[in-house]
């Protein structure tokens, strides 16, 4: 277990050190004259007209609520892969009925035009 | 010591820490990204319990998919200042008290009933791998495997039925 | 206790080894994109630092770290140095899991040529990596306070996470057929059959096609490079990002292209295997030489990608948002679970 799964975390913290190397490099190194022109934002060259943290489109959040159902739907599906070969007929058919399921709602989303995007 | 004593210890205060910091920042999206700490600390403890299928599905459904979708509306909401409201109804507040101590209590008895807290039984961890799980779900549990197959299904009618009215304007 | 540590020293000399490898080829990629997007336009590109320009990448990341880090008005300062952070962080973690040659012997020891290759969630730990890569991108349109970088975040996360369920079912069908979710024992399983050119292409060519597609889109390339469109959104995400901070995205792009080459050639194009056993050409296995071998032509094959990468990006025109999750939800999301259902009843026709 240890000699497997240890050096991934190595892995994970070592790649979060050399981001940080990489900011803090350029925070040492870089420049620092910052103007209040130079802050502003970028808007095409004319003056920023009120902020960006304005709400935007509900289309976003049902990719993202689709994105979740389905990824779950994915998630339930692993452990069966991993062993379908093994497992028989009637896991198999299990997750058929699985996905027939989730295909409704697949099908019901599109009819109902959750993934049209104009 | 031993290492999974030190790896307990230091994952489990990473683990509350960022726990307490996902309600105690004022900031909605400095929650989350607490929040995302915190099960990232969750999943390194299932791997000091030898469980990595679990582990990774932590990251995989909480981290990269729930977490996403409350980032989302965090964002999508963009609360202005003044919008913020910081709920100090003290009557709420000691509801919560009150739910998180009944929550606490449950969680007490339960490790204290629960036979998997013996050190001494082996299957244990034979659970948590993606086979053992494969197994069980597709054969034990194969009607509750199908049930959240139908959960899943009432998850999506429920976002389209609440969307719709966006949608067609 | 002496065990751990020995372990840990191990994998940070090879994780140090892989880092730098990679960070190398992110900077051979850059030249190449740059090469090869002057031929393609019949220009010269890249010709004065070095012989032919090869120093360019080098000289261009010492600029970039030497500039100012601008953090704009009203921007979100933690959050708009943390995206970044993520995006590489997450870019470099994903190597943990994934073998570049067959183990060699030295000694008594067996040395694993990866950090972590037979950890048995190889595949599902790069797929739950590049679901976190997300918030990189999600959190930097959002924190800079610029209307471009938030439309250009947005666009980007919901295409990310769009094709990310199409790419988990083709994996899912490669999974089925291995039976293993750890890429070692994936490659080894294309090698092991129809003297080892059974690679994955030949029995998923509709999943490699679906993987491809996903490949590119979560890379945020062309034609899916939706996010960075300039005429319209300047430069996305990274609009409001100078200096090195703009850098570690720039680099983190590149990683994860070289990443997503290698990632399609373990999973469908036989990874690192000869397409003959070993011993015909005298290389025993677990020599370091077979090694090397095996290395370079994992490396090639990688490069190869990487210029068809590269080619498609400065050939195919971007898709319209609209098409693009058109594409992702109605086309790709119903053929990967077709391919899904398909490939379940081979196997379950051949086991029984």
């Amino acid at each position: 277990m240890l000699e497997l799964y240890l050096p991934i975390i190595v892995m994970v913290v070592l790649g979060v050190v050399v981001a940080l190397v990489f900011l803090a490099l350029s925070m040492w190194l870089g420049s620092r004259r910052a103007t209040p022109l130079k802050t502003t934002t970028y808007e095409s060259g004319v003056e920023p007209v009120k902020t960006a943290r304005e709400r935007f489109s509900v289309k976003f959040y049902m990719v993202a609520v689709s994105f979740i159902v389905f990824d779950i739907e994915v998630v339930f599906l692993y452990p069966w892969a991993i062993q379908a070969g093994t497992l028989g007929i009637i896991p198999f058919i299990a997750m058929i009925v699985f996905i027939i399921i989730l295909f409704a709602g697949y099908y019901y989303e599109l009819k109902k035009g959750g993934f049209e995007w104009d | 010591m031993n290492i999974h004593l030190i790896a307990f210890i230091v994952l489990g205060i990473l683990a509350i820490a960022s726990a307490i910091g996902t309600i105690a920042t004022k900031h909605p999206i400095y929650s989350a990204m607490s929040l995302i700490v915190h099960f990232f600390a969750l999943s390194a403890l299932y791997l000091t319990l030898q469980s990595p299928f679990v582990a990774v599905l932590q990251i995989l459904v909480y981290a990269g998919a729930i977490m996403v979708l409350v980032v989302f509306v965090i964002m999508l909401l963009n609360l202005n200042e003044d919008e913020k409201q910081t709920i100090r109804i003290q009557s709420r507040n000691s509801f919560g008290i009150v739910l998180a101590a009944i929550f606490f209590i449950m969680i007490v008895t339960f490790i204290m009933s629960n036979p998997l807290n013996q050190p001494n039984s082996t299957n244990v961890y034979n659970l948590f791998t993606a086979q053992s799980l494969g197994s069980v779900l597709f054969t034990k549990d194969l009607v509750a495997f199908e049930i959240v197959g139908i959960l899943l299904l009432s998850a999506i009618v429920g976002a389209i039925v609440m969307a719709k009215k966006k949608l067609i304007n | 206790m002496n065990e751990i540590l020995w372990i840990s020293l191990e994998a940070l000399i090879k994780a140090i080894i892989i880092l730098s490898l990679l960070l190398l080829s992110a900077a051979i990629s850059v030249y190449l994109e740059r090469k090869l997007s002057a031929w393609i336009q019949l220009r010269i590109g890249p010709n004065r630092v070095g012989p032919f320009g090869l120093l360019q990448p080098i000289v261009d990341v010492v600029k970039l770290i030497m500039k100012e880090d601008i953090v704009p008005n009203g921007a979100n300062k933690f959050l708009h140095g943390l995206a970044p952070v993520i995006s590489l962080a997450v870019a470099i973690m994903v190597w943990a899991v994934i073998p570049v040659a067959d183990p060699i012997k030295i000694g008594d020891h067996i040395i694993q040529m990866g950090i972590s290759p037979n950890a048995d969630i190889g595949i599902l730990f790069i797929l739950a990596m590049t679901s976190v890569g997300v918030y990189g991108i999600a959190l930097a349109g959002w924190s800079s306070n610029n209307k471009y970088s938030l439309l250009g975040g947005l666009r980007s996360s919901a295409q990310m996470i769009s094709y990310e369920l199409s790419m988990g079912l083709a994996i899912l069908s490669i999974i089925l057929i291995s039976g293993s979710f750890s890429l070692s024992d994936i490659v080894n399983q294309q090698f092991s059959h129809w003297g080892g050119f059974r690679w994955n292409i030949f029995i998923q060519p509709l999943g490699f096609l679906i993987f491809l597609t996903t490949a590119f889109a979560e890379t945020n390339r062309a034609p899916f490079d939706l996010p960075e469109a300039e005429q319209e959104l300047v430069s996305g995400y990274n609009t409001e990002y100078s200096g090195m901070r703009f850098g570690m995205f720039f680099l983190a792009e590149y990683a994860n292209m070289a990443t997503s080459s290698a990632i399609i050639t373990l999973l469908y194009l036989g990874g690192w295997t000869l397409p003959f056993a070993p011993s015909a050409i005298g290389l025993e296995q677990g020599t370091w030489i077979l090694g090397l071998v095996q290395f370079v032509i994992f490396a090639i094959k990688i490069y190869l990608l990487v210029m068809f990468f590269i080619w498609v990006r400065w050939t195919v025109p971007r898709f319209r948002y609209d098409q693009l999750m058109r594409l992702g939800w109605k086309v790709l999301l119903p053929l990967a679970l077709l391919n899904l259902i398909l490939t379940s009843f081979g196997v379950l026709f051949i086991n029984h």
